[in-house]
């Protein structure tokens, strides 16, 4: 498909380093998917959908400095929605959000999609600090909240991995979590004894995209060749047993870099 | 009609993974390879680390698709242990495909990447997108005959040569490649090519122009295999918009004595069993034991 050509009608900052950028085209999309976002002249990168109109992104390179120089009116080139997203609960199911940082961006819609469908949802949200966490209202709207902080500014003093440890975990039916492949490392470590938790737990991956339509082989991970971009970007905690997920990821030459 | 020697090696299933798709790792080419195909190339390596284009880099159209990788590589430093994994868990032959600015570069570059044992090299003289780079050689017939040689001098195994379909007369190149020792050619690479979003006059492609691939390509491809086929005397691998296993044969029957796909990786990773399988069919309803049989056939024919 070419990019659509897409006007930005409204822009929220939502911290210091995130800001959602809204559009005036609708993608019937599951939470998880994303998009190949064309800023024009500089680069195209792939971004979750955290409304169906909309991404949230953080400034960290070329590509969202330009996007956050940006105003309503402005165009952008969109393509997708790709990737398989997350496998939607099932009326009557409990489920378990873990959210770090900008990880919130696809899971604040499978949140909201899940408590119009009658599922039992609870999100433990991580950031560094208070002014750092995102979509807080939408995940408090859906069920219950935990929050953490690593500084203590609000909610927990500590990380995501506090507050999950204390949870009895055979009490959800599935488990969804997005944010630092840090973060979802120390998630996989914790429950990786454990296969039937390992089994209905799905982490959202990211990883350097060129095509991002599951043909250059660019966002393959080891050792099953696994495309990110296509056969992801959430997978099953069991698909990632043994894999480079929490070790390394490769750079745009496809250099192997330490995670 | 001229007797080809056999393509070594030859593989049992004459469907290979082409270069630049899902190479880029040792276990994308060993999930390739699981999946069917009966061997696999790399993505083009080169001498130094190499991040390619921004992005976009590969869009699809309406009957194909236009890339611009700008051959992203993390050199051959890192590459051997890609070649060596992919060695390890599967049994089909590897290919390394190999691009340098030079003569020195490529002769490096296939030295270094030897060390891993592939089964064969592709030497990427075609790419239509990367500066001093692809077909900035593989138009000039003399620096193609000399790079061949000179590969082919310190490399064991066999050598084929990616040939572009951007020049004047492609059998003048495989001609060189010939001359220069190559045990194949393997034609096309892709077509340059251009899309402009006309809402903002910006070209689609970070490197503005680049390579058409799919479908679409697939005639010129066939009439490319046809001519080399008509003149080289060896073998010939047809590649450009091989689908399905109509097109397969219709590109041995032009001469291809194997067919790689590249882009028909996008609608199913099966496409290698369903191509594959459907060339045994065909062989089978018609009464042929082996491909061999059918290639070059349509030469035969008015």
């Amino acid at each position: 498909m070419y990019p659509l050509n897409t006007r930005l009608i409204n822009i929220v900052q939502e911290s210091p380093s995130t800001r959602t950028f809204f559009f005036d085209r609708y993608f019937d999309a599951n939470a998880g998917q994303f998009l190949m976002v064309w800023v024009h002249g500089v680069d195209e990168i792939p971004m979750t959908l955290s409304y169906n109109s909309g991404i949230t992104v953080q400034k960290v390179g070329d590509a969202t400095s330009r996007l956050f120089k940006m105003e309503k009116g402005d165009t952008i080139g969109l393509r997708g929605p790709f990737g398989n997203g997350f496998t939607l609960p099932k009326k009557s199911d409990k489920i378990l959000l873990v959210a770090g940082g900008l990880g919130a961006a696809p899971l604040a819609p499978l949140a909201e999609y899940s408590f119009k469908n009658g599922v039992d949802v609870t999100t433990i949200l991580g950031a560094r600090s208070s002014t750092e966490l995102i979509f807080g209202k939408r995940f408090s709207s859906a069920g219950d909240l935990y929050i953490t902080t690593d500084d203590g500014t609000s909610g927990t003093c500590g990380f995501v991995t506090d507050i999950l440890t204390n949870l009895n975990l055979s009490d959800y039916d599935r488990i969804y979590t997005c944010g630092p492949e840090v973060m979802l490392g120390c998630i996989f470590n914790m429950l990786q004894d454990e296969k039937y938790v390992l089994e209905k737990t799905e982490f959202n991956l990211h990883r350097y995209f060129k095509c991002g339509i599951g043909v250059c082989g660019a966002c393959c991970i080891d050792p099953k060749g696994l495309r990110v971009c296509k056969d992801g970007p959430v997978f099953k905690g069991t698909e990632l047993i043994d894999s480079e997920f929490g070790e390394y990821k490769r750079d745009a030459s496809g250099k192997k870099v330490n995670i | 009609m001229v007797a080809k020697k056999a393509l070594y090696p030859h593989p049992k299933n004459p469907v290979i993974l082409a270069s630049g798709i899902m190479g880029t790792t040792g276990a994308s080419l060993t999930r390739m390879a699981y999946n069917g195909a009966g061997a696999v190339i790399t993505k083009s390596i080169g001498p130094v680390p190499k991040k390619g284009h921004p992005n976009p880099t590969m869009i699809e159209l309406e009957n194909g698709f236009l890339n611009a990788m700008g051959l992203p590589n993390p050199s051959y430093t890192e590459f051997v242990q890609e070649i060596e994994n992919a060695k390890n868990n599967t049994s089909v032959p590897i290919i390394a495909s190999v691009f340098a600015g030079d003569k020195e570069g490529f002769v490096k570059v296939a030295e270094e990447l030897s060390s891993a044992n592939p089964d064969g090299f592709e030497l990427n003289v075609s790419c239509p997108h990367a500066e001093g780079y692809g077909a900035t050689i593989g138009c000039d017939s003399c620096l193609v005959e000399e790079i061949t040689a000179s590969v082919c001098d310190i490399i064991d195994v066999p050598v084929w040569v990616k040939l572009t379909p951007n020049v004047t007369n492609i059998v003048d190149i495989g001609k060189a490649a010939e001359r220069g020792g190559a045990d194949a050619v393997v034609a096309i690479n892709t077509v340059k090519g251009m899309s402009i979003d006309i809402n903002t006059g910006y070209p689609i492609l970070g490197n503005r122009y680049g390579g058409l691939s799919g479908r679409a390509i697939r005639p010129i491809a066939v009439k490319c295999v046809y001519d080399l086929y008509a003149s080289l005397d060896i073998p010939v691998v047809g590649v450009g918009g091989v689908s399905c296993w109509q097109d397969a044969v219709e590109m041995v029957m032009a001469g291809a004595s194997a067919v790689q796909v590249g882009s028909a990786v996008s609608q199913s990773l099966d496409v290698f069993k369903s191509i594959s399988s459907g060339i045994e069919d065909y062989l089978y309803t018609n009464g042929y034991s082996t491909i061999d049989e059918i290639v070059g056939f349509s030469h035969k024919m008015g």
